[in-house]
């Protein structure tokens, strides 16, 4: 048993709360993202948990073990930094056997644990490179290989993929996903990328302001936002007639039906698989809706046109 | 390209006049009477004491420097404590002060006539005109150079590294084995070449507590003052440029340990 639980933590620098009270379970085996705008107190919670910031209220529980008053390199955890904390001076195979060097296990070992890791990164062939020889794809891939060959009870990834490039980052995410799966080592992401959140994780803690707004599933989140930050934070959102919707729920009619309101179509926008139609509505309010190129193709929308507009879905929670 | 031709010329030229042309005539100088005659100056039982002595001073007060100075750096840059902004202003003082009132400050508390000499006197300890009163007075000089040297660089090291390793189970002095000084060991190599330049060519505070007596308390530099006292230039030039080669040799062993490294 690995899980975490985080009980009434809060953080505050100076007068500045930076985390505030927050209390939060993470379940054994479970990849679970904190995903909040920037600001939101995800790394200092993250940090704390690893030992690496010291809360200045409330308790950490790792594993069944309070670890509140623990040092970092008590703590059996791994944790990756967003910009890599490569040590430089040392080879790939020497940042990997780091851990290891340090718990003394013997050389044998050690060079059949760094071998199996660099497999499992796909850096093989680099173990004799220096990290100012790798991208930064590769030095994150190190960086985690280098994290995980303590076998820790623990994995925690401070934006692990922010500072690469949008490609690199959805192989790495997709890479990092089925890696759980192989590993299934308890896991906390660290993002401010809904769409990474979403894609990666199976329970989602959404912050905002030091303080977590909801937990989730990504689909309860996206489906069932507890309040508007949230709806709004995992994903579009628009409003007709006073309720608010995603914009793929907005249905669009040539013709009146029951329950519609009028609109006219104001522009229409072409982003490849998806159309984007901007609308003002009867009441004067303006509202936008997100179609599939088919369905787009078949109204034949055209500036100016007034057609006849409705939720197809509401979001289920009657939102502030 | 004219513009860059212009700006080589000048420091090239610059650097002649203060640099290259003075050391040159001390080498010429050195060897106006043959290089026998030089040889036979750096070997009299002075010259010889001198640089033994000198070699002793440098051999104890660089190392203890920089063990100061790369605990003074971290100290600095890495703690917070009350006092910190006020030992960092205070660290420059051997920059700030003239050697020579360095050394009148340590004749004042270390003298017959001051604050410990009683003291000193009835255990039978000799501080001033004495090697311990050199080796402080050295040290005293050349302190800041390795702190100095090496803040920066931590400062730019940053601290995630080390809270990596940290993460990995090292405790403080295998992080600082294993990845702060290695991170930072440029810097202290530096400071060490400074800190060795330094204490090599120290001559005012040392000149004050060392009572010049030769064949026991006179390092090289103050055998060249010696040397010229005597009018015998010869030996004066060539202690001077024992001096310079010793200098040299400092430097030119840091660049090829860094040259090997980078391979
Ligand atoms: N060491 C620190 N000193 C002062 N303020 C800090 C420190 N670390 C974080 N903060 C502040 O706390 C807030 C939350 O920071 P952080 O946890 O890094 O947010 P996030 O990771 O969600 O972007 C920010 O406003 C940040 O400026
Ligand atoms: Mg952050």
């Amino acid at each position: 048993m690995t899980g975490i639980v985080v009980s009434d933590v809060s953080k505050s620098f100076g007068d500045f709360v930076a985390v505030d009270d927050i209390s939060l379970t993470v379940p054994d085996g479970s990849l679970t993202a904190l995903l909040g705008p920037s600001g939101s107190g995800k790394s200092t919670l993250l940090r704390m948990i690893a030992g690496l910031e010291e809360p200045g209220a409330g308790q950490i529980v790792i594993g069944g073990a309070d670890v509140t008053r623990t040092p970092a390199r008590k703590r059996e955890i791994g944790f990756v930094f967003q910009h890599y904390a490569a040590f430089k001076h040392m080879t790939v195979r020497d940042n990997v056997a780091f851990g290891l060097e340090i718990r003394r296990a013997d050389r044998a070992k050690i060079r059949s644990r760094v071998d199996e890791l660099l497999r499992l990164v796909h850096l093989e062939a680099y173990a004799k490179r220096y990290p100012s020889q790798l991208s930064g794809g590769q030095r994150q891939r190190m960086a985690l290989a280098r994290a995980l060959a303590v076998e820790p009870r623990v994995l925690l990834l401070d934006e692990p993929f922010g500072a690469l490039d949008a490609t690199v980052r959805r192989d790495l995410r997709a890479w990092l996903r089925r890696l759980h799966d192989e590993v299934s080592v308890t896991t906390i992401l660290v993002t401010h990328d809904q769409e990474e959140a979403m894609e990666v994780a199976g329970q989602i803690v959404v912050m905002n302001g030091g303080r977590i707004e909801q937990v989730g599933s990504p689909r309860e989140l996206y489906e069932a936002p507890a309040n508007d930050f949230v709806a709004g934070f995992v994903g579009p959102v628009t409003e007709l007639a006073g309720s608010k919707l995603r914009p793929h729920d907005v249905d669009i009619r040539i013709d009146p039906v029951d329950g519609a309101m009028e609109a006219q179509v104001r522009r229409v926008t072409h982003l490849g698989f998806e159309v984007r139609v901007e609308l003002e509505a009867g009441d004067g309010r303006r509202l936008w809706a997100q179609l599939t190129r088919e369905e787009a193709e078949q109204l034949e929308l055209m500036d100016g046109q007034i057609v006849y507009v409705r939720a197809s879905r509401r979001m289920p929670v009657a939102l502030a | 390209m004219r513009g860059r031709f212009a700006l080589r010329s000048v420091a090239l030229g610059y650097l002649t006049l203060l640099l290259v042309l003075p050391v040159g005539f001390v080498f010429l100088k050195t060897f106006e009477h043959g290089v026998g005659a030089a040889w036979d100056s750096v070997t009299t039982p002075a010259a010889r004491h001198a640089f033994w002595l000198t070699i002793e001073l440098v051999a104890i007060a660089v190392p203890l420097c920089t063990l100061f100075g790369v605990v003074a750096a971290i100290a600095i840059v890495r703690r917070r404590w009350r006092g910190r902004a006020l030992f960092n202003a205070l660290l420059d003082i051997p920059f700030a002060v003239s050697p020579v009132v360095i050394g009148l400050a340590l004749l004042l508390v270390y003298g017959r006539l001051g604050w410990f000499g009683d003291w000193l006197a009835q255990n039978g300890l000799r501080i001033v005109f004495a090697f311990p009163g050199m080796l402080l007075a050295t040290i005293f000089v050349s302190l800041p150079f390795v702190a100095r040297e090496t803040i920066p660089v931590l400062r730019e090291v940053g601290t995630e590294q080390e809270q990596a390793a940290a993460t990995l189970g090292a405790g403080p002095f295998q992080t600082f084995w294993r990845v702060t000084l290695p991170a930072i060991r440029w810097g202290v190599a530096y400071g060490v070449v400074l800190t060795t330049a330094r204490a090599l060519g120290e001559f005012g505070a040392v000149s004050v507590v060392s009572g010049h007596i030769a064949g026991q308390t006179e390092t090289l530099t103050l055998h060249v003052e010696d040397r010229v006292e005597a009018f015998d230039l010869t030996g004066a030039y060539a202690a001077a440029l024992v001096l310079a080669l010793i200098a040299l040799l400092t430097l030119l062993s840091m660049n090829l340990l860094r040259r090997k490294e980078a391979v």
